[in-house]
């Protein structure tokens, strides 16, 4: 059923001319304002250029906008994390350059989030929860180490996760979709630093990718943030049978998504009140 | 008009869309069928012996992407036969053994994803590269991680099928990561695995289009490659 309306939407030369129109001229012109993006600073797009973009672009805006809060959301708790983590002095004196990048890019991504929701689309931009990253006294990451970095996995992984589940939600958008798409990637770079540098530290021995939807040494209750990662199979291809490549090394090859249900509830353990 | 399709389950020689799509769930018959329902008027070129033509469309940008994936996947199959991993640390074997695996399974899928849409084997050219040096094969390996971090990221605002950009997501994270592990490999301990040369103040990766990859990628392949069909 979805795939028989995404033909339609992809195809219109199946519609009536009208319908045509319609659509190259809604593509055009979010691309129009696409590239108008790329050269902007984002502080000031007029509003103007949004109520340009015609038919359902308001629909789509509101829709842009739940979801970049959501991202939102979700930068507000790793940047958070990390500061606190930085202020607390339990991360190794050695490491802290990693961490110290890690959190320039979380603060730049809550940042660069308020702005396009606040300025582009003219949205109101989510306020940073209140966190609780003990999740109701289960978990002392600023006073041992080893807790603080399965703790900084567990939210890395989730972010490279949640941005993909939600590529397809933001894609009438090309400024939108690339820059999450540019996040995303960010996220999985500091996702494959933090998973190295816990077997480095002896503490797991997993690799920079995600091995079946192992959670290597990680407490039990961060099974959801793998769960789905063994998936071998694509387009409806299983890779690993067509290709003779073990299954291991197949499933560490194509990251998975969620949806944000899924990362909401694996968030919402760190947020205070509900625990 | 009508393109050979991948047949996996050898179910739709000529099966009607509609009722094929109604059958089930997306395969890459399906995903074949998604090309043969818009390709009025997109054809792929002909093209000169020794050229390759990505084509139009979302079939061009898949090319695009088993183009890269074919370049990466050829530079392992090297480097795993060369002396630098012969004589590699523990770690970087199996670091390089992974991603010689990964990326010949991306290779594979999207050839299979394309079948016969999809281009020839290109030709590379790595003797630029010495596969007996540790830092000549680390720094390549970083150069084609970060392009085709950059060349995804880039690329993914074209794609029309939210199902392929999905597919395009889940492979971009894991060269993301590829790319992280191989810098660290390079300068460990420091902040490059994400570097400024890559992340701009906003904590956004940079993104390459399609002329600037394929110019980057040149260096390293024979087979000329003709992406002028390629949205924009």
């Amino acid at each position: 059923m979805n795939l028989i309306k995404l033909l339609d939407t992809i195809c219109p030369d199946t519609k009536s001319a009208e319908d045509k129109d319609r659509f190259f001229s809604r593509r055009e012109a979010f691309r129009q304002f696409g590239d108008f993006g790329k050269k902007m600073a984002l502080a000031a797009v007029p509003l103007a250029v949004l109520n340009s973009i015609p038919h359902v672009a308001k629909a789509d805006t509101a829709s842009l906008i739940g979801v970049l809060n959501y991202a939102l959301t979700l930068e507000h708790l790793e940047y958070r994390y990390y500061q606190l983590a930085l202020d607390s002095g339990v991360i190794e004196a050695a490491d802290r350059v990693i961490f110290q990048k890690i959190r320039d890019h979380e603060l730049a991504h809550v940042r660069f989030l308020q702005e396009v929701i606040g300025n582009v689309l003219m949205g109101t931009p989510v306020a940073e929860p209140k966190f609780d990253f003990t999740a109701g006294g289960n978990f002392s990451p600023f006073t041992s180490y080893p807790t603080f970095l399965a703790l900084a996995q567990a939210f890395e992984d989730t972010g490279v996760r949640a941005y993909k589940g939600q590529a397809a939600n933001v894609k009438e958008s090309d400024v939108v979709l690339t820059a999450a798409l540019s996040i995303h990637s960010v996220e999985a770079r500091h996702a494959s630093q933090v998973r190295r540098l816990r077997t480095k530290k002896g503490q797991d021995a997993i690799k920079g990718w995600i091995t079946n939807g192992s959670i290597g040494s990680l407490p039990a209750a961060t099974m959801a943030i793998y769960a789905g990662e063994e998936n071998l199979t694509h387009g409806g291809v299983n890779v690993s049978s067509l290709t003779g490549i073990d299954a291991a090394a197949v499933s560490e090859g194509w990251d998975e998504p969620l949806s944000r249900e899924q990362v909401l509830g694996i968030a919402g353990l760190f947020l205070a009140g509900s625990n | 008009m009508k393109k050979e399709l991948i047949k996996p389950q050898g179910l739709v020689k000529n099966a009607n869309r509609r009722q094929f799509l109604k059958m089930g769930t997306l395969t890459i018959a399906g995903a074949g069928l998604l090309f043969v329902g818009c390709n009025d008027d997109d054809e792929m070129m002909p093209t000169m012996p020794g050229m390759v033509s990505l084509g139009s469309g979302d079939v061009g940008i898949l090319n695009y992407a088993y183009a890269l994936e074919q370049l990466e996947a050829a530079f392992y199959a090297e480097v795993i036969k060369g002396s630098y991993f012969a004589n590699a640390s523990a770690e970087e074997k199996i670091i390089m053994g992974d991603l010689e695996k990964h990326e010949r399974a991306h290779r594979e899928f999207f050839k299979a994803a394309l079948g016969a849409s999809a281009i020839g084997s290109l030709e590379v050219d790595f003797s630029s590269i010495d596969f007996s040096s540790r830092t000549s094969v680390l720094m390549a390996a970083k150069t084609f991680e970060d392009l085709g971090v950059a060349a995804y990221n880039g690329a993914g605002q074209f794609l029309e099928s939210s199902d392929f950009l999905l597919i395009a997501g889940k492979i971009v994270s894991v060269e993301a990561r590829h790319a992280a592990a191989i810098r660290d490999l390079i300068n460990p301990g420091s902040a490059d695995f994400a570097g400024d040369d890559i992340i701009d103040a906003n904590g956004l990766e940079r993104t390459l289009n399609f002329t600037q990859v394929l110019t980057a990628a040149s260096a390293f392949v024979k087979t000329e490659i003709d992406f002028s069909q390629l949205p924009s």
